[in-house]
């Protein structure tokens, strides 16, 4: 089999221009195919770094992925608000280490704004324990300080010092804005690659004045759903005193301290008998909702599978398509000495070479790419790669497609096999 | 013509227009292809008892093929279009000596194409002439005992068609190799042992031998 190697190389340098083509494309859907997988295991990772050291998300009764939607990805609404007495119960349960109430229904040119207190600054954990930092400024001091994460910051080029309006309600064009309310920027986060970055954070307290004064307004009987507020405390009162902060929350983030003491605590809530409360805890919600949104992600996988045997197919189409013109050579072979098998071994080279020659340029191309990409995609997308590297799954990937390709180079092998038994030794041109 | 026999180092010119069935009795006694019926005997091996695959090693062996034009494959250079046959008959390698790229070398000068065996030349920026004239060393090369040569000559010029005729001869003498010669110019046969029409062959009683 060894000359067969170097004639089989040697034939395909012949047809180098028909060849390299055919490497090109296979070269192209299985870099197609690496960079899918490589977004694919990106885009888990991210998932599942979008929130970490929160040992529960407590929100009114609702599914769980309803809650880690709103709490956690800023999508959907909450259907009911869980009473700042609940959230207050909890916070004193001495197995409980910190909480972090939020309160979403605000946003500000698109972006969503989420009321909370400092201790998000201090507690709120994502990726890999990571704390939140700021790129400018510090966290809120006064009533209308804002911080914004990064993207926000980027999008609309705010730095400390600006001011900026919070529109009530979701989306770009809302009802009414928040004008009598200027805020400004206090501090910007540095990005971390999660809904973070999209937020607009604002002290509970900011919240609380806001929909106070629109509790008189004709907006109120819309609003007092979403954000009920009693009216029975004084006014400004939540301001000064924040523990006491008698209103609804959309949501609070828990910390244990101890992570044995999780469990117990999610069961007491869910049978919490004063409210009806749901609590999750974040892995295994996240877990859940992977399991739906890994569908789109399978699929994608699947294209990209489908585009490699379009490759594949293009080879097959090519070397088919040389046959005829190839008898010659297969006549010149067997006269010399070449056996039916030779060249029947001799094609089925040819196309393993020829795709191996695709999977290495391939897979090259594709870590090359995402390399350079990998910054962007942080910073932009929010996507981690993990590894840049080539790893097992590149080399199973080469094995597959290598072996697929010796499977389709048995149709021209076999051809040429019973061409040149047939045509012998005389050359059919 | 109760059968068609070759003497051993016998250089015999069959003559015979196209469709007369040459190429079908070189492919029976170049194993090729299978005679339906009868005894084909080459070098006191009986082709016709052997499998395909035997056939195949014997050709690889003991014989050397010239065909009309594009002998050469067009993707090796001068050197391993010569060397092919040792490739893959570790016979044809090991008779060749001392060594195939010395051998090669050799009989390539013997053609008077020294200078176009350099490693790496192309045989695409040959002439038809000196092409035919690289099969011929490829055919000698590893002492087979027989080579076949079907029509050679006939894309050659008249020139160059005696020149290759004589080296062809001088080349086959040297190696002790018998010679099989085709072709439908009559003109060509004087320089051969012996001449035959391929009619007269076709005539034959199913006995085909070569010893």
């Amino acid at each position: 089999m060894k000359p067969l190697v170097g004639l089989a190389a040697q034939s395909l340098w012949n047809r180098r221009g028909t060849a390299a083509l055919t490497v090109f494309a296979i070269a192209v859907s299985v870099s197609l195919l690496v960079g899918v997988e490589a977004m694919r295991s990106g885009a888990r990772e991210s998932f599942a770094r979008t929130i970490s050291g929160t040992d529960l998300i407590v929100g009114a009764r609702s599914g769980p992925l309803n809650l880690l939607l709103y709490s956690v990805f800023r999508v959907g609404d909450p259907t009911a608000n869980v009473s700042w007495q609940s959230h207050q119960l909890v916070s004193r349960h001495p197995d409980v280490a910190w909480t972090i109430p939020i309160s979403l229904g605000d946003s500000h040119r698109g972006y969503r704004v989420m009321g909370t207190t400092r201790d998000y600054f201090r507690h709120y954990r994502y990726g890999n324990r990571q704390a939140l930092g700021f790129a400018a400024g510090g966290p809120f001091r006064d009533v209308h300080d804002a911080v914004i994460g990064a993207e926000v910051a980027r999008a609309l080029g705010y730095s400390p010092g600006d001011e900026i309006t919070i529109t009530h309600g979701i989306g770009e064009l809302s009802f009414t804005e928040h004008g009598d309310h200027p805020f400004r920027v206090a501090g910007i986060l540095v990005a971390t690659g999660t809904p973070v970055d999209r937020t607009v954070h604002v002290g509970l307290d900011a919240i609380a004045e806001i929909h106070e004064d629109w509790r008189g307004g004709a907006h109120s009987l819309a609003e007092s759903s979403r954000h009920p507020f009693d009216g029975d405390e004084p006014e400004g009162g939540y301001r000064d005193a924040l523990p006491e902060f008698p209103t609804g929350i959309t949501a609070f983030l828990v910390g244990m301290r101890s992570k044995d003491a999780v469990l117990q605590m999610q069961r007491a809530l869910n049978e919490f008998s004063d409210e009806p409360l749901t609590a999750v805890i974040p892995g295994v919600a996240l877990q859940q909702l992977w399991q739906i949104v890994g569908v789109a992600d399978r699929a994608l996988f699947i294209v990209a599978a489908l585009v490699v045997l379009a490759g594949l197919v293009g080879m097959l189409t090519s070397i088919l398509a040389s046959l005829r013109e190839r008898r010659r050579e297969m006549a010149i072979l067997r006269s010399v000495g070449a056996r039916p098998l030779h060249v029947f071994a001799l094609l089925l080279l040819e196309a393993g070479l020829l795709a191996l020659a695709g999977v290495l340029a391939g897979i090259v191309a594709a870590h090359a790419a995402l390399g350079a990409a990998t910054p962007l995609l942080a910073s932009r997308y929010g996507l981690f790669m993990e590894s840049a590297g080539v790893g097992v799954y590149d080399l199973q990937l080469a094995g597959a497609v290598v072996g697929a390709a010796f499977i389709a180079g048995l149709v021209p092998a076999w051809l040429a096999y019973r061409n040149s038994l047939a045509d012998g030794l005389t050359i059919r041109t | 013509m109760p059968r068609f026999q070759v003497r051993l180092g016998e250089r015999v010119f069959l003559r015979g227009p196209s469709g007369s069935g040459k190429s079908t009795l070189l492919g029976i006694v170049s194993g090729v292809l299978a005679a339906r019926c009868g005894r084909v005997g080459v070098l006191g091996e009986n082709l016709g008892a052997l499998s395909g695959a035997r056939r195949d090693a014997f050709r690889a062996a003991h014989i050397g093929l010239v065909f009309q034009m594009f002998n050469l494959l067009p993707y090796l250079s001068v050197m391993d279009n010569v060397l092919l046959p040792s490739r893959f008959s570790p016979l044809r390698r090991a008779r060749a000596r001392p060594d195939p790229v010395s051998e090669a070398s050799r009989l390539l000068a013997e053609l008077g194409l020294a200078t176009t065996g350099a490693p790496g030349r192309s045989v695409t920026e040959l002439s038809i002439g000196q092409q035919q004239r690289v099969a011929v060393a490829r055919a000698l090369l590893g002492r087979p005992a027989l080579v076949i040569a079907d029509e050679p000559t006939s894309a050659l010029d008249s020139d160059a068609r005696d020149v290759f005729l004589q080296l062809l001869m001088a080349e086959c003498a040297a190696a002790d190799a018998t010679l099989l010669f085709v072709s439908h110019d009559t003109a060509l046969g004087g320089l051969f042992d012996r001449r035959l029409s391929i009619a007269e062959i076709n005539r034959a009683e199913p006995h085909l031998e070569e010893s």
